[in-house]
């Protein structure tokens, strides 16, 4: 398959971007709002083609330990739920965590807590962000904000996982998923051969050959000097991450008075709101968190310096605005603005929440 | 150019997919396209609507406040969506069912009688190509019909490619409205 231009919706582009990818797995559970992963996957029937595996399994604790295990071989293995279905994955997430292995986690986020409502949310911050399961560990998180960006992430986000040994959790909202936008659908990568995975991934229980040693993947280590070393070697890594990993975009930025700060396709909401704010003589600038974890804390912190003041915009009750106040600490007024339950705000609203809260306050 | 569409009716009027077959035809003719549906359980038989925008230039928010073009297939569409078009906008509407109209001075209003159109074609699926052809006949962008027709290509399943005649003839009926 070559290079293409299609119009499709966020999780139908990352259905063909997984096969195009050339990825060896994907094990979900279907749930809206990112169903259509799984019915495009069935549809497009990649294991006659590249031999991809694609399985629904019996629930979301299934498909996780089935990812967890091909993960283990050195697999490109991957899953895809909302909100409620990851909530249910998160024991085998810090176990995948812990035992450092490379895999990829779509959320298409939608209204919670509980069940809530199948419409658009960006409420899974936190639990994305701050662990989620269990323990010390961290998920690379990334956000798309466009049906483009749920393509390049498949690629970016394996590299990240493979490179890192770590996994790799796409943050999406409903919004990305369920729209449909011009897209350009990369060329067919074939699979990794088993001698290519035995390469670059010396780790992976593959079964032996050539007579190496053991290896043993596993998250339990009951003598705590030793699982002292696993921590602080995660933790190394983690600082690494945040050294070199952080992403973000930013839009009029430099001459602006004011700042927003949003991620996901919120962020493109609020560049309508600063086109409307523009013609009434309000100059705001947005940056953008592309990696939500790393969270570009030094990027925010620099885009803030002079501004009057800051407006955190997003799809929860005021979640990534802690990590923009540990940014800028106390240099500037930070305020939030989200609307919950799946209602997306209007750009307008935005402008009226900037004003309100940040300009005459 | 730029062009901020809504189209709104209830869930089995076809509303989502004009909307993609337009999308898909903007596609084709180079534009960068957004197709922003109103997703849930409303599709089975509530409310239905899909926001559509076509620019030359990468498209910011795919939800907006105001419209260029408002198309609203009924009673409940035309009361929540005719105060949102843009001052210079346009407002088609399908006369069926309607018993309050807009009285907005400010911009174009076209009323349109889409269900007789699709009558006289003889086949009630075309329906929403009839309310397209009004559409694309309206819109100040003049999408070329060579465009529209591989939009449909792109969109319908290759079974449904013997319609296109149907379609593009319903398309035309629909112009011939405004």
């Amino acid at each position: 398959m070559k290079e293409e231009i299609r119009l499709m919706k966020g999780n139908e582009a990352f259905a063909h971007a997984a096969i195009r990818y050339g990825c060896d797995g994907y094990f979900g559970y279907p749930i809206t709002p990112q169903s259509e992963v799984l019915e495009t996957l069935a549809e497009l029937r990649p294991w006659e083609s590249t031999g991809m595996v694609v399985l629904q399994a019996e629930s979301e604790l299934a498909a996780i330990n089935m990812v967890y295990g091909g993960a283990g071989t050195g697999k490109a293995v991957m899953t895809s739920s909302s909100s409620p279905g990851i909530s249910l994955m998160m024991e085998g997430i810090s176990y995948i965590a812990a035992s450092s292995l490379p895999t990829l986690i779509l959320n298409v986020m939608r209204g919670g807590p509980g069940l809530g409502t199948i419409q658009p949310s960006q409420a899974d911050y936190f639990q994305a962000t701050k662990g989620g399961g269990h323990g010390d560990y961290h998920l690379i998180v990334l956000a798309p904000s466009s049906v483009q960006e749920m393509v390049d992430f498949v690629g970016l986000g394996f590299d990240l996982a493979f490179k890192y040994t770590n996994p790799v959790m796409i943050l999406a909202d409903g919004i990305v998923g369920q729209m449909m936008e011009k897209v350009q659908l990369p060329e067919q990568r074939p699979r990794r051969t088993d001698e290519e995975i035995r390469q670059q991934c010396p780790w992976a229980a593959d079964g032996r050959k050539n007579g190496r040693k053991r290896n043993v993947i596993t998250s339990l280590e009951l003598e705590s000097s030793k699982m002292e070393v696993i921590n602080n070697m995660l933790q190394e890594r983690y600082r690494a991450i945040e050294r070199d990993e952080c992403r973000w975009e930013e839009i009029g930025v430099e001459d602006a008075d004011y700042l927003m700060v949003a991620f996901g396709t919120v962020a493109r909401i609020c560049d309508k709101a600063r086109e409307l704010a523009a013609e009434e003589g309000i100059k705001v600038g947005i940056i953008r968190p592309i990696t939500l974890w790393p969270f570009p804390t030094e990027a925010v912190a620099k885009a803030a310096a002079g501004k009057k003041g800051a407006l955190v915009v997003e799809l929860n009750a005021g979640q990534m605005i802690e990590d923009v106040r540990l940014a800028v600490h106390d240099s500037l007024p930070v305020e939030h603005f989200g609307r919950l339950g799946g209602i997306i705000p209007s750009p307008n609203e935005i402008v009226e929440a900037l004003k309100n809260k940040i300009i005459n306050r | 150019m730029k062009e901020e569409i809504i189209i709104a009716g209830f869930g089995g009027q076809g509303v989502l997919s004009m909307g993609k077959i337009l999308a898909y035809s903007g596609l084709m003719d180079d534009k960068e396209v957004t197709w922003m549906p109103s997703y849930g359980p409303e599709q089975r038989g509530g409310t239905a609507n899909v926001t559509v925008i076509l620019a030359d230039s990468k498209i910011s928010s795919p939800i907006l406040d105001q419209y260029d073009i408002v198309v609203a297939l009924n009673q409940q569409s035309l009361d929540k969506f005719a105060p949102k078009v843009k001052p210079g906008g346009t407002l088609i509407f399908d006369t069926n069912g309607i018993h309050n109209r807009p009285n907005r001075e400010d911009i174009k209003i076209y009323p349109i009688d889409a269900m007789e159109a699709t009558l006289e074609i003889g086949n009630s699926k075309a329906y929403n190509m009839v309310v397209m052809g009004a559409l694309l006949q309206a819109m100040d962008y003049k999408l070329p019909m060579e465009n529209v027709i591989k939009g449909l290509k792109k969109s319908l399943p290759e079974r449904h490619h013997k319609l296109i005649p149907l379609n593009e003839k319903a398309i035309e009926k629909g112009a011939s409205l405004i």
